[in-house]
Formats: structure tokens, sequence, C-alpha cells
């Protein structure tokens, strides 16, 4: 087995060296009861030719989404990585090391998570940023839990522009940590009979924080300075949730409007699709929070030479330390996620992010005008950066799957979201980036305009 | 002179005194600044397409939000970042460069077939909320890993969404609670032995649980009669990691889940340690209830300086009813998401994360099991164990075995070998570092005083497994000669020496700022 | 006149009329290694002896200092957010956490006087 590089030879030179008979005799400790004598039922062992076409099988199955006009956002969000990236992350010393726990061996991997921890701040306009968690939705839950910690207090109030499934996750950890949610009726606010979402006269005296996603789940960008203040004014926190983190490379950032900790989703910058994971959570907040902040952190300092370097610091808020008193359980990070998120934001820089967010914008706004040209077909936001929410003359969910019947990849239903909600039945999400053309926003339409008849 | 080559004298001037160099570098290890130390303004590594659409009526739908101000991100060609993150790697000890033997963690070799088939565009290239009839394919991949999961540990459902191992230990606890709440019997407290790993009473005090410890017995194991006396009916779970931290398989397993079945609780176990008995033993026969299995660790997906990982949760029949969304069932016509609690799946926890689990991941493990099939897996369990206890005896007459007899896929020492020396448990790890090695796990569990844990996995050959030897012997030899300021002192040849760990933490730097505003903070 | 007591977990408190300073012992600074951060309570906070009232984090480990007294905290050393090292050149002085205003100052009795705590820290060997 081209895994293992024990021989016959060595294995029986080792059990003797050992003193046992047989390997059996290793597993003495396992109760009888307990011990397989056969195979479990599952296949042998495959070469790699057997297992490529094995795999390759179930993966010609699917419709990759750069083989057809692909419109799909809703969280995640398909852009070009450069090659390099792939290539770098895959070398060995990147791919195959641990946590860094031994920091003089250990540089490589603690540079780079400083230099992302110095990315994120700077992208999201906060002081300091951690070196990532599992994704944008844990990232948001994990932040309600440190608006906890920071106010003392217990309940945190969520905008009905959130992400439905961060808003899921969130509500989750608050019913087991037995904390207070107060969520907002889900919809765009724009929408006739809607309502408005009045997150002010929500925060009271208990309320840790008010959460907000900007863009929102439908798209809309806002200015929440104004409700910064008010949460200031009342003693509570604001949490800033991101999902399409690029947005940052064209509006205005969560810290320039007063927000005290930013949730966001990296996975648009260096990573793929993957069908939903493994993605990147980004973590911003203030210094003066910073010892309230989940997750590892990359420090400089110097060695015993005086030489620049870097290490793990503030771990005593960590599991591995402070156990049942910890700021969270958590112990991996999303290591190569960040890794690939700090090289493709380099190839990128000011000019090349700033670039890439035009050019995401300039596609949104041609395929949002296109649509709404079609009879029946009305956009609802009023701003939007590269996701938008149209309303169709009749339920989103069937045109979609026909679209995917004429090979389009037409964008999301919100009714997968929200199977309940019939007033909600219409609405499709439109995600457009840079990997979209002008021809494909025509076959989209030519498509739509067929289906609809 | 701009910033690089201002960084460049600057740690020159630096290194280059202690390294002997005019650069600061030595040969192949070469220094590299930070990115922003680096900036060339206005350059850019990627050639964007062109503006689009050409059309001149184009208007900003932005709401006037429009980012105001420079974000301050530097500018840099595709050769310098090549180059950057090449020097970089260059300064990590990885698998790929030698023996990891960091116990519990399980560092195994990882396969790069694992990373061609995850990065097939049928399964790297798909969007989690595409029309399901569109990746008929990714969801049969989905399936094909559970079945595996539950076949490998004989239990009958298995929740795939956790991220991580932590992940999937709140999953498995907030699995329990929502069982007993069902039951009318909400109990407050967990048991965990004093061994297990922080993660598990972090896990259970973010449940809402309070948290007791077990001690061990003077064989390592846990304490039976002392499980026994703090049972009762206050008790949700008992948390065990099995084979346990400290390398020993718990010998009274069936007696303990008994025990806890019967004060009416519930049987958690850690399977951080799975690659111990991965194909000969199933945990369902142990009685266990949930169990997460770190595919990171037994499954061969890469550990990427930290992550992703992924940790899946197995459950018994009794919890699988509370798993979180979303779930793979089987259809009239293929396999389908369910992604509401609402009819299918009414008393979920409901969602642990974005979308539907760490699909990366198991593209990779699938790709290792189907690799090396039942025959191999079983053979990568009895290749584990035999090379740890192979380090066992060829180790326990220079180090001190902190418990005595066969070990499973890891072995535990501790620091009475250093006693009155002025070594402690650290300076010798920093001592291996020169050698060539990653030190092994250290001061964990703390269950022992100055433990170093020693996992050597199955694919490590003979002849590396006896070099590690050869080196501890001689530092050992060299312990007892007395030679504490060198250890003391260690490592000597790494890229950096020790480094200061408490300035870090007293007067934190977790960012880089521009040349002001670092005169600005110091001031 | 100011009394000097000690408890099992390495604390000392000095009394002085109805206030007294508390802080962690030398042994317990030598044990724990250079301090990087103390958590203080915040003024005006109630503790209970033997309860939870501060943390004491060294690069590695976080230990709790239990409040030996029980009353009102009415004062804490602001100089350790800047400065923790104080913890280790002057534990029994500049080093000092928290000013407690007694409300049971009977509570004292049943501490260690400093000769007790002098062979409590020789049998800890």
């Amino acid at each position: 087995m081209r895994y293992l590089p024990l021989t016959d030879a060595d294995r029986r030179d080792m059990l003797a060296a050992i003193g046992a008979a047989s390997i059996d005799e290793l597993f003495a400790d396992v109760p009888k009861a307990a011990q397989r004598d056969g195979l479990v039922d599952l296949p042998k062992a495959m070469g790699e030719l057997e297992v490529e076409r094995r795999l390759s099988a179930m993966a010609e199955k699917n419709v990759a989404a750069g083989s057809v006009p692909f419109f799909i956002g809703g969280g995640a969000y398909r852009h070009h990585v450069p090659a390099a990236v792939d290539h770098l992350i895959q070398r060995g010393e990147f791919l195959t090391s641990y946590t860094p726990y031994q920091p003089e061996v250990s540089q490589g991997t603690l540079q780079y998570l400083f230099e992302f921890q110095t990315q994120v701040a700077l992208l999201t306009g906060m002081e300091v940023a951690n070196a990532s968690l599992y994704d944008g939705a844990t990232a948001c839950a994990e932040a309600v839990a440190m608006a906890n910690r920071v106010t003392r207090r217990n309940k945190a109030v969520l905008s009905g522009g959130l992400h439905p499934h961060y808003r899921s996750v969130c509500e989750t950890y608050a019913r087991f940590a037995g904390n207070e949610l107060d969520a907002q009726d889900p919809a765009p606010l724009l929408i006739k009979g809607a309502g408005g979402e009045d997150l002010a006269a929500r925060i009271d005296a208990d309320t840790a924080c008010v959460v907000v996603q900007n863009p929102d789940f439908y798209g809309e960008i806002r200015d929440v300075s104004a409700l910064a203040q008010i949460c200031h004014d009342k003693g509570a926190l604001l949490v800033v949730v991101v999902t399409e983190v690029l947005s940052l490379g064209a509006i205005t950032p969560p810290g320039a409007m007063g927000a005290d900790i930013v949730a966001a989703e990296g996975q648009s910058i260096g990573n793929a699709l993957n069908f939903g994971g493994p993605y990147v959570g980004l973590f911003a907040t203030r210094d003066k929070f910073v010892r309230q902040m989940p997750g590892r952190l990359a420090g400089q300092t110097v060695d015993a030479e005086g030489r620049r370097g870097w290490v793990l610091t503030l771990s005593t808020r960590e599991q591995h330390i402070r156990r049942e008193k910890a700021t969270s359980n958590i112990c991996t990070n999303s290591g190569l996620c960040a890794l690939a998120f700090t090289i493709h934001l380099s190839l990128l820089g000011e000019e090349g992010l700033t670039g890439l967010a035009r050019l995401n914008h300039a596609a949104a706004v041609a395929a949002a005008e296109r649509l709404a040209e079609m009879p029946g077909v009305r956009l609802v936001n009023h701003s939007f950066f590269n996701e938008f929410t149209v309303r169709l003359p009749r339920p989103a969910a069937p045109v979609v799957e026909k679209l995917a019947e004429r090979g389009v990849l037409g964008g999301i239903p919100v009714s997968r979201f929200y199977p309940e909600r019939a007033d909600l039945a219409d609405l499709l999400l439109v995600a457009t980036t840079e990997t979209v053309t002008e021809d494909d926003i025509a076959r989209f339409a030519a498509a739509l305009t067929e289906v609809l008849q | 002179m701009n910033d690089w080559s201002q960084a460049l004298s600057r740690h020159a001037a630096a290194g280059g005194e202690t390294a002997g160099t005019i650069t600061g570098n030595r040969g192949l290890q070469i220094e590299e600044p930070l990115l922003f130390e680096q900036d060339s303004p206005g350059k850019c590594g990627v050639d964007l397409p062109a503006e689009f659409p050409a059309s001149p009526a184009f208007k900003s739908r932005l709401g006037g939000l429009e980012r105001k101000g420079p974000i301050g991100l530097p500018g840099l060609s595709e050769p310098q970042i090549v180059r950057h993150f090449t020097r970089l790697s260059q300064k990590n000890y990885a698998i790929d460069s030698g023996l990891y033997p960091l116990g519990s963690c399980t560092m195994k070799h990882n396969p790069r077939l694992n990373e061609k088939m995850a990065r097939l565009p049928g399964f790297a290239d798909i969007h989690p909320l595409q029309p399901q009839s569109t990746v008929p394919g990714a969801l049969e991949l989905i399936d094909t890993l559970a079945h595996w999961l539950k076949t490998l540990t004989g239990m009958p459902a298995v929740a795939l969404s956790p991220a991580a191992g932590a992940h999937g230990e709140l999953c498995g606890v907030m699995t329990i609670r929502a069982a007993l709440t069902a039951r009318g019997d909400p109990r407050r407290r967990i048991l965990v032995p004093e061994s297990a790993h922080g993660t598990n009473p972090a896990t259970a005090a973010e449940c809402g649980y309070g948290v007791e410890s077990i001690p061990a017995n003077e064989r390592g194991r846990v304490d039976l009669a002392a499980l026994k006396a703090k049972l009762g009916l206050d008790v949700a779970a008992l948390m065990l990691t099995n084979p346990n931290t400290c390398g020993l398989f718990e010998t009274e397993i069936l007696e303990i889940a008994e025990a806890v079945h019967k004060a009416g609780a519930f049987f958690y176990c850690d399977g951080a340690n799975f690659n111990a008995i991965v194909g000969r033993v199933r945990p369902a026969d142990l009685g266990i209830d949930a169990l997460h299995i770190n595919l990171h660790k037994t499954f061969s997906t890469p550990h990427g300086g930290g992550g992703p990982g992924s940790g899946p949760v197995v459950l018994a029949a009794e919890l699988a009813p509370y798993a979180p969304l979303p779930w793979i069932v089987h259809g009239a016509d293929g396999f389908r998401l369910v992604e509401h609690a609402a009819g299918q799946a009414d008393d979920t926890i409901g969602r642990l994360k974005g979308f539907h689990g760490q699909m990366g991941m198991f593209v990779r493990a699938l790709t290792y099991m189907m690799s090396h099939g039942s025959d191999g897996l079983r053979l990568v369990a009895e290749d584990a164990v035999l090379n740890a206890n192979y380090l066992r005896v060829r180790l326990a007459d220079v180090l001190s075995l902190s418990f005595p007899g066969t070990c499973m896929h890891e072995v535990l020492f501790d620091d009475r070998f250093l006693k009155d020396t002025g070594i402690s448990t650290l300076d010798f790890a920093k001592a291996l570092i020169d050698e060539g090695f990653h030190p092994m796990t250290m001061y964990f569990p703390l269950v022992v005083h100055g433990a170093l844990l020693i996992e050597p996995t199955e694919t490590e050959s003979k002849a590396s497994l006896d070099q590690f030897v050869v080196a501890v012997r001689g530092l050992v030899e060299r312990v007892r000669a007395g030679d504490a300021a060198s250890f003391q002192a260690a490592p000597h040849f790494t890229p950096r020496r020790r480094l200061d760990e408490t300035t870090a933490a007293r007067k934190p730097i977790l960012r880089w700022r521009p040349e002001a505003e670092q005169r600005e903070a110091a001031e | 006149m100011a009394t000097l007591r000690f408890t099992q977990d390495h604390e000392w408190v000095r009394q002085d009329g109805d206030t007294a300073t508390v802080g962690i012992t030398d042994y317990a600074q030598e044990q724990l290694g250079d301090v990087v951060y103390v958590e203080l309570p915040e003024v005006g906070r109630q503790v209970e002896r033997g309860k939870e009232a501060a943390v004491v984090e060294s690069a590695k480990a976080a230990s709790e200092v239990y409040a030996p007294v029980s009353g009102e905290i009415v004062a804490v050393n602001d100089v350790l957010a800047g400065d923790p090292a104080q913890v280790n050149a002057d534990a029994m002085g500049g080093g000092w956490f928290m000013q407690i205003r007694l409300s049971d100052p009977k509570e004292l009795d049943g501490l260690m006087d400093e000769a007790a705590y002098k062979a409590f820290v020789a049998e800890q060997h």
C-alpha cells in the first residue's frame, strides 16, 4: 500500500524488539467483545487510477459554475482566483504544517497570519483582526457571544437583512448558551407591505448588540453610522456582517461607520466555491476589546538575537489554557484558506482590489438594467454592489429550475431560504462577478424571457 | 529608498552581524520583510479584464456610499508575491519535511491525490445553492462519505456540517442536551476526565453545562469508582477520549458505558485518537452515543498550518433526530438536501454553520478512504500502534515512561528524567528542533508533570523512527553530561531563535501600521 | 496597625482599619513566571471570600485569584494595566491588586500569619 512505508520484514523486526508475538497482542487492552475479527463491509484498497475513475464519475454529474452563465451568490461568490494562489498554497511547508505552536520553525505561517490580520483590519476599517474562524456564519455567532461578554448583557437584536444561515447559526448558539435573540422579520425592506425595520427602537438596557449585514442579504447598501451612535448611547455594540468581502473594495467599510465588531465571510478572495466549504471567517474589532476576541492571534516580537519575528499570542483566552472559561471552544482556524486569501489579496493590491470591485459593480448594473427591462420583472433595490433582488411575475423557484434546464444558473429563489413565506416566493437573488460576460447576461435574459412566456 | 530597501537594510543591520553575512541571509534561509514594507504604489499582480460594460451610460448604484480614501493595501507584481510566499514557506517545518510526532494530532502523510480530486471542477466549482438537480454527484459523494463513516464506526447516523473537531464536540453536546430536554430531564453537569483536551470543557461550558473533572487512576485510565461516585441524576453526559490522551485504551470502557447509561446520561466520545482503532474496533460496540471524527487527523486531510478541518459526528439512533441541518436523505429520484426543519427534520437543533459542510475536506477524506479500503484502514491502525510501541521500547530506558505496558498509537513520557538537571521539557524540545525534528506535544495531558506525548503515525518508515531514537537518546546523554546552557539557548539553527512571548503578550502588536502610526503608538 | 495575613492560594491581605489591600505573594509570582496581564474587578463590585475576584495571566497560563475576604472593591491598581511586570518585581508592594472595604473583619482571623505561611510554602516542595 503506497502510503504505508513499513515492510513485513520491518513489522517482524519491530514486533521482536517490542517482545510481542503478533500485532494482536498490542491490541490486548481492547475488550474481546469489541474487536472485529474480519474487515468492515467496505470496498478494499484501490490504486490512484481506480479512485480517480470513481470520483471523476461523481464529479462529472455536476454542472460546474464555469461551464454555464452563472448568477448565483447568496453568501458565496464565484471569482477568478489567479493561478499562482493554488500553486503556493500547495507547497508542502504550507499544506502539511500544523498550528504554529513552535514559532522558531513556523515563521512562515506566523508571518502570513500577521499579514492576513493586517489585511482584514485594513479592509474592514477596524483596529485589530484575528487569524480567522471557520466561516462568516460562525464568526457572526462568535461576535454575538463576544458582545455579551463585553457588555455583560445577553440579548442580541438581529436585522431582518441578515443572511438566513447566519441568523440560524446565531439562533442555535444562543439557545444553547441561554442567551436571548430578538430577530427581526426577514424581508427586503423596500418591498411594499414589508414594513420598516426600526432597529433603534428595539434596543433596551439588556441589549448587548445589534447585528446588521451590509450590503444586506438582498444586496441593499446602507449607512449604519446613525445606528452605531444609538447603540453606543445605549451601551450596546454594533456588529456588522459582510458576506461579500469584495464589496469592501468599493463601499464605506464598517469601521468608518462606527462598527464595534465585524464578522465576515472571506471566501470571495482566494477560495473556490467548493459546494459550501471550507470557507474562511473574518473577525475584527477595536483594540480595547482584543482580550475578549475569540480565535488565534499572531503577534510581533523579537527573538533572542534581537531579530523581528512572530508568535501566537494572547493564548490565555483560548481553550487549551482557560478550558471551561475560554472565550470560545474554537481550536482550528481556517489556515490554508486564510493563506489563499492573503496571497490573492496581495496579488490584487490596492489597484487590483478597487478595480475588481468596480468590474463587479458594473456587471451588476448591466444585469440589473437588462432584467428590469423585461415585462413583469421589477428591481427591488435602490442600491447594490454585485448582488440584487428582482421580483418576478410568478414564483421564482420553478423559474430557476427551468432556467437550469436551459443551461443557465440564474440566481437563487429567496424561497429556498424561506419556503414558508408566500410573500417572498416571487423574489430572485441575482449575483454578478467579474466572471460574468455581456454574452452571459444576454443568454440569461433570453432564457428568462422564454421561461416567463 | 522605498520601504523595501529600508526594511532590508534594517534587517541586515539587525541580523547581519549574528548571521555573519552582509544581508543577514544564511544561504537558503532568506530574510523576508512584510508585504506592506514592499509596496510599489500602483503596481498590481493581476491584469484585470477590460472595463465592463463599454457603455458610457454606466451609473454607479452604490447609494452614495463609495469608499473614500485609500484602503492601504500594498501593490506588488506576481514574481514578487511568488518569491515572498516561497521564502515564507521555507521557514516552516512540515510533515513533508520530516517526522512530526505531535500526540493526538495524527500528523500523517497528506496524499496528493486528495488535492487533485478536490480540485476537479465538478467538486470545486459548484455552488452550494445551485438547483439540486444540477449537483447530484456532490450529494452522492457526501452520502458515500457518510456511509463510510457510519460503517467504520457502526453508528446509524452522521452529522456532517461541523467544520472542525471542536465544532463537532459542540454539535454532539447540543444533540445530547436536545435529547434530554425532549425527555423532560434537563440535567446540569458534564463529566470530563482530567486528561481531556481543553476543547472538551470549553464545549460543555458553551452549551450551558457545569463541568466536573474525573481523576485518572494510577494506570492512567479513568478511575471507574470515582466516575460512578460522580454520576447522578444531574449528569447529562461523560465526554471521553478513547484511546485517551495518555495513549492508553480505556480497558473498562464497557463498564463505563454501562454506568453512564444506567445513570440516564449519554456517552460522548472525542474521536481525536480514532487512528489507533480504525478498521479494528467500531465505537458503537463500545457503547458510545456520539463521536466526532477529525477528518484532518485520521483521514489525512491536510492540516494547512492550522486548518481548515472537518469534524463530522456519528450519532446513536436516540440522538439522530436532533442532528443539525442540512440532512442528506435518499429520495425516489436520488439524494436530496433537507435544509429546513418543518416536515422532515422537526427536532433538529438547527444550523451550526453556513451552507452544507466542508465539502473540500469530504472529497479529500473519501479519496483517502477509497485508496486504503477496509483492509488498508485496518493496517493503518496496526502500523500506527506498532510504530508507537516501537518508540516506547526504544526510549523507555532513557525517558520516563508515565505508564508501563502497551500503549496504543501514541506514547506518554514525563519530565522525571530531567529532574535536577536545570533542563525543562521545553528546553529538551527546543534542542530536538536543532536535530531536525518537530517536537512532540509538550505539557499535555495535564495528568503528568512536563508531559511529552509522541505520536509517530503509520506513515513513518522504520528508518525514520530509528533516526528519531538516535537523536533523542543522544540528547538524553547530553542532558546527563550537564550541558544545561546549550539546551536553554536552543534552538540554535532555526530561522529565528527563541522568541519573547512575554513581551508579545504584554504589549501586543497584532498588525502592521505605517511608520508614522508606529512612532505615535510608541510615545 | 497593619495586619498581614496569607491564604493557602498564595494571596496576601494587609488590613488597615476597615479596608484591606490584596495581592499575590512572591512565591506565587515566581511560580507563575512573567506576568503579562491582570484582569481586575471593577470598583464598586461586591466580592465574597473564596470566590474569584481577579485573574492573573502569564504567557502560557491563567490563574484565578480568589478574594481572601468579603467586601466591596474600593480601589484597583491601575498601574498593572500598563505594567503587569510590577507583579513580578514587587508582588508584596507595588504589585498589589485591589483594596477591599471589609464587610466582616473577623474573616482575617482564619488566615495564616507570616510565620505560618512561610512554613506552608516550605511544605509545598
